[in-house]
């Protein structure tokens, strides 16, 4: 009953800045010196911007499908339009240039209902970093509120879940990796591994099919809708679960009892809250095709 | 304390209130006092507690003293999550996920009726959420629906020790079988108002399995494989988090006359335990850690997710050797542990080792198992070619190859062999005192060294009449008394 409760006024408290800040009027999307790679291009679309990359409309089955399925029914693919999607994670350095065009988000001035005590405590100061080279690491510490106005200050939005896990299917040379050994061993190690004292640079790890940099094996990626699901914090009732309870009335049974990794991913976003903010949770921005 | 005496005569008056209401309405009170609750209102002091105190943990095998009060208090316990890479045997590492940095987690000790406070804070530098199930909560989830927390976060739920026993916590969330082969698994004693007898030593040891990638022995950092732990085949079965946690100078330790108590569970996650100690016979087991006694136990089954309560005297001095007596898991993967006993020898109650000599068994030093089988003479051409076939596949095959086709350059053939069917006393005089030097075969030389062989004459007519026999060759019968006459000229 708690837990409920307590996700439905996350929730509330989440589009009431949603729409605040796309009452203030978001910024257009600033140039941004990332991507060292030039983006595919497609002649159906418009130019993809510098830093993002086209991930192609497509369809996949997700560990819970939208919508409600009935018992004994094999689970469906679930279709994903195009979507533009940041090449690699939001850094320090960008952040960094974010807080100082909007004093609201620095540490100092961060209203606490947005960001727990630990936002950005990485940095050294309001404005400076701890070292020369973090302007090149995942920006960690930061709530989903705070991820949520950069992208929009760029006229863009964090991925929705779905977006999230469809681009993240993909291994190297596939665009559903779960049939590949070395793509779902590179995935767990991952989870498996203690976070390092220091993270590396973005963009040096795991390129996927579509071109997108550190899906695995850098941050945990905060996501747009990230606890519209699922797992309650009693895992092994999510098998059954009560699906009104849960925002969008959203289902019910994995449809895969065997890909564990994407258990892990649900199970960390449904141990946050919106204010949280965690050391190796980071993210990266999405837009329309 | 103090505070604690004022605030009483309150509780009283809302247990008689509620006590005054009819049922139903006191089942919803109780439903929106927990929800308050959960939500970290102020909760609602429980009448019958008294006081408050902070939980005694320790790691294993240690034991935290016991509870000597003779009252329900408010327990708070602080259970820290971390992940860690630790020793798992020597030259192996693996990534622990604890409750408390070591595995099995912190030994929690309460008794009946006690409030406990459970606080799990998950450490910052974590990359999973965790929480925990325990087995003495009476509630949805044991604790899990209450405790799933993020990194850098605490998560606190509380709950009434409403049943006596030696119970298990673990995490438990998904994959649940993945945290609780990584160690989050622990045990939580809750003692019966009356307490438990007293003895003179204390254990805490669980068992558990670990998956790794590696075979076991694999030196390195190795990863959970979670195909090994779908088939339930763990590559290390340990006590206490590690092989050889509690061997050498880490056994457990006790002197001669003592009374020994160790709390043994099993964490699994898939495995059921047969706990044994070597040379010892539980004078009592607390079986499942429930209520029920038995005496004089030598194996007790401790449960995947369970846990039993085993108490002895230690009579006799030297090494005990505790295992699951599912026993390539204690000689082979680590379930191995040992307790040590101090003290004079007891040769009343086992005498050691009092002699050593020869035994000399009735009817001589050699002795006939069992009738040799008869050998078996050919009585016919056919029969003597059928018996060749089994000498060729036993004894010349490996070199010839089954369709006696032989390997180039290495080994001649004897299909449609021009040597072979040149001179048949040749044949039998190499089959009978091996070959070495240059041949020809079929135009092909061959250098190679045929061993002399310890076959009959009845043998070698057989497999000489069955390769003739075969693969274009020229049909010839060999017979024993060809074979002797070979034999007997070449002796000469």
């Amino acid at each position: 009953m708690a837990r409920v409760a307590l996700s439905g006024r996350r929730a509330t408290a989440a589009w009431i800045v949603a729409a605040s800040l796309a009452a203030l009027g978001a910024a257009p999307a600033q140039a941004r010196a990332a991507g060292d790679r030039p983006a595919p291009s497609s002649p159906d679309h418009k130019a993809v911007p510098e830093g993002m990359v086209l991930i192609p409309a497509g369809s996949f089955i997700p560990l819970y499908s939208p919508g409600i399925r009935k018992a004994g029914e094999a689970p469906a693919p679930v279709a994903v339009g195009s979507f533009l999607l940041d090449a690699k994670p939001a850094t320090n350095g960008q952040f960094l240039h974010f807080v100082q065009e909007h004093p609201a988000w620095r540490r100092s001035q961060v209203k606490r209902v947005f960001a727990e005590p630990g936002y950005l405590t990485q940095w050294t100061g309001d404005d400076t970093l701890a070292g020369p080279d973090d302007g090149d690491r995942p920006v960690t510490e930061v709530s989903w509120f705070a991820a949520r106005a950069y992208c929009a200050a760029q006229g863009k939005s964090l991925p929705t879940t779905m977006q999230w896990e469809y681009a993240a299917a993909a291994s190297a040379s596939s665009a559903n990796g779960e049939a590949d050994p070395a793509f779902v061993r590179l995935i767990l190690e991952w989870y498996g591994r203690p976070n390092p004292e220091v993270l590396p640079a973005v963009g040096r790890g795991f390129r996927n099919l579509w071109g997108v940099y550190d899906l695995h094996g850098l941050v945990w990626e905060w996501t747009l809708d990230f606890n519209s699901a699922l797992v309650s914090g009693e895992s092994r009732g999510d098998s059954s679960l009560e699906r009104s309870l849960f925002c969008g009335g959203a289902a019910a049974a994995a449809t895969s009892f065997r890909d564990y990794a994407a258990f892990m991913r649900y199970g960390f976003r449904s141990s946050l809250g919106a204010a949280y903010t965690i050391a190796n949770l980071g993210f990266r921005c999405a837009a329309p095709a | 304390m103090s505070g604690r005496r004022s605030a009483e005569p309150r509780f009283g008056r809302v247990a008689a209130r509620v006590k005054a209401v009819p049922s139903l309405l006191a089942g919803l009170l109780m439903c929106t006092g927990w929800a308050a609750l959960a939500q970290g209102q102020a909760a609602q002091p429980l009448p019958g507690i008294k006081g408050e105190e902070q939980a005694e943990l320790t790691v294993a095998p240690q034991v935290p003293p016991p509870v000597t009060r003779r009252y329900a208090t408010k327990v708070v316990v602080n259970l820290e999550v971390r992940e860690v890479v630790g020793r798992l045997a020597d030259g192996v590492e693996y990534t622990f996920w604890t409750f408390g940095g070591h595995v099995p987690g912190r030994f929690i000790r309460i008794r009946e009726g006690d409030l406990v406070e459970i606080h799990l804070n998950n450490h910052p530098s974590s990359k999973m959420p965790h929480n925990i199930d325990l087995h003495a909560v009476t509630g949805p989830g044991g604790g899990a629906a209450s405790t799933l927390t993020a990194p850098g976060h605490t998560s606190t739920f509380s709950f009434r020790a409403l049943n006596p026993g030696l119970f298990v916590y673990h995490c438990a969330t998904a994959p649940v079988g993945m945290h609780i082969a990584n160690g989050m698994y622990g045990l939580i004693l809750v003692e019966p108002k009356e307490g438990l007898p007293k003895v003179d030593r204390e254990f805490y040891v669980m068992q558990g399995e670990v998956y790794t990638r590696g075979a076991n022995g694999d030196t390195g950092l190795q990863p959970f494989d979670m195909q090994k732990a779908l088939r339930e085949q763990p590559e290390y079965v340990v006590f206490n988090g590690s092989v050889g946690s509690i061997t050498g100078d880490n056994a457990l330790r006790a002197n001669l006359g003592e009374t020994v108590r160790i709390f043994i569970g099993n964490g699994g996650p898939n495995l059921v335990s047969s706990f044994h100690v070597i040379g010892e016979i539980f004078d009592r087991v607390r079986i499942e850690g429930g209520d029920l006694v038995n005496r004089n136990v030598q194996t007790t089954l401790i449960p995947a997710g369970g846990a039993a309560i085993v108490e002895f005297k230690v009579e006799v001095p030297g090494t005990y050797i505790l295992v699951d007596h599912s026993i390539f898991r204690a000689f082979n993967k680590g379930a191995l542990g040992m307790l040590k006993v101090a003290g004079p020898e007891q040769s009343g109650i086992y005498s050691g080792k009092t002699s050593d000599s020869v035994y000399l068994p009735e009817g001589g030093a050699v002795q006939t198992v069992s009738e040799r089988a008869p050998a078996v003479t050919a009585q016919s051409p056919e029969e003597r070619i059928k018996f060749g076939e089994r000498v060729f596949t036993s004894v010349c095959l490996a070199c010839h190859q089954s369709n006696g086709q032989g390997i180039p350059g290495v080994f001649p053939p004897l299909a449609g062999s021009d040597f072979l069917n040149a001179d048949k006393k040749r044949a039998i005089g190499i089959v009978s005192n091996g070959l070495e030097g240059q041949i020809a075969v079929n135009g092909h030389t061959f250098a190679n060294v045929m061993p002399k062989l310890s076959l009959s004459d009845e043998d070698i007519a057989n497999v000489l009449s069955f390769v003739y026999a075969n693969w274009g060759n020229s049909k010839q019968q060999v017979t024993p008394e060809e074979v002797k006459a070979v034999r007997e000229s070449a002796g000469h």
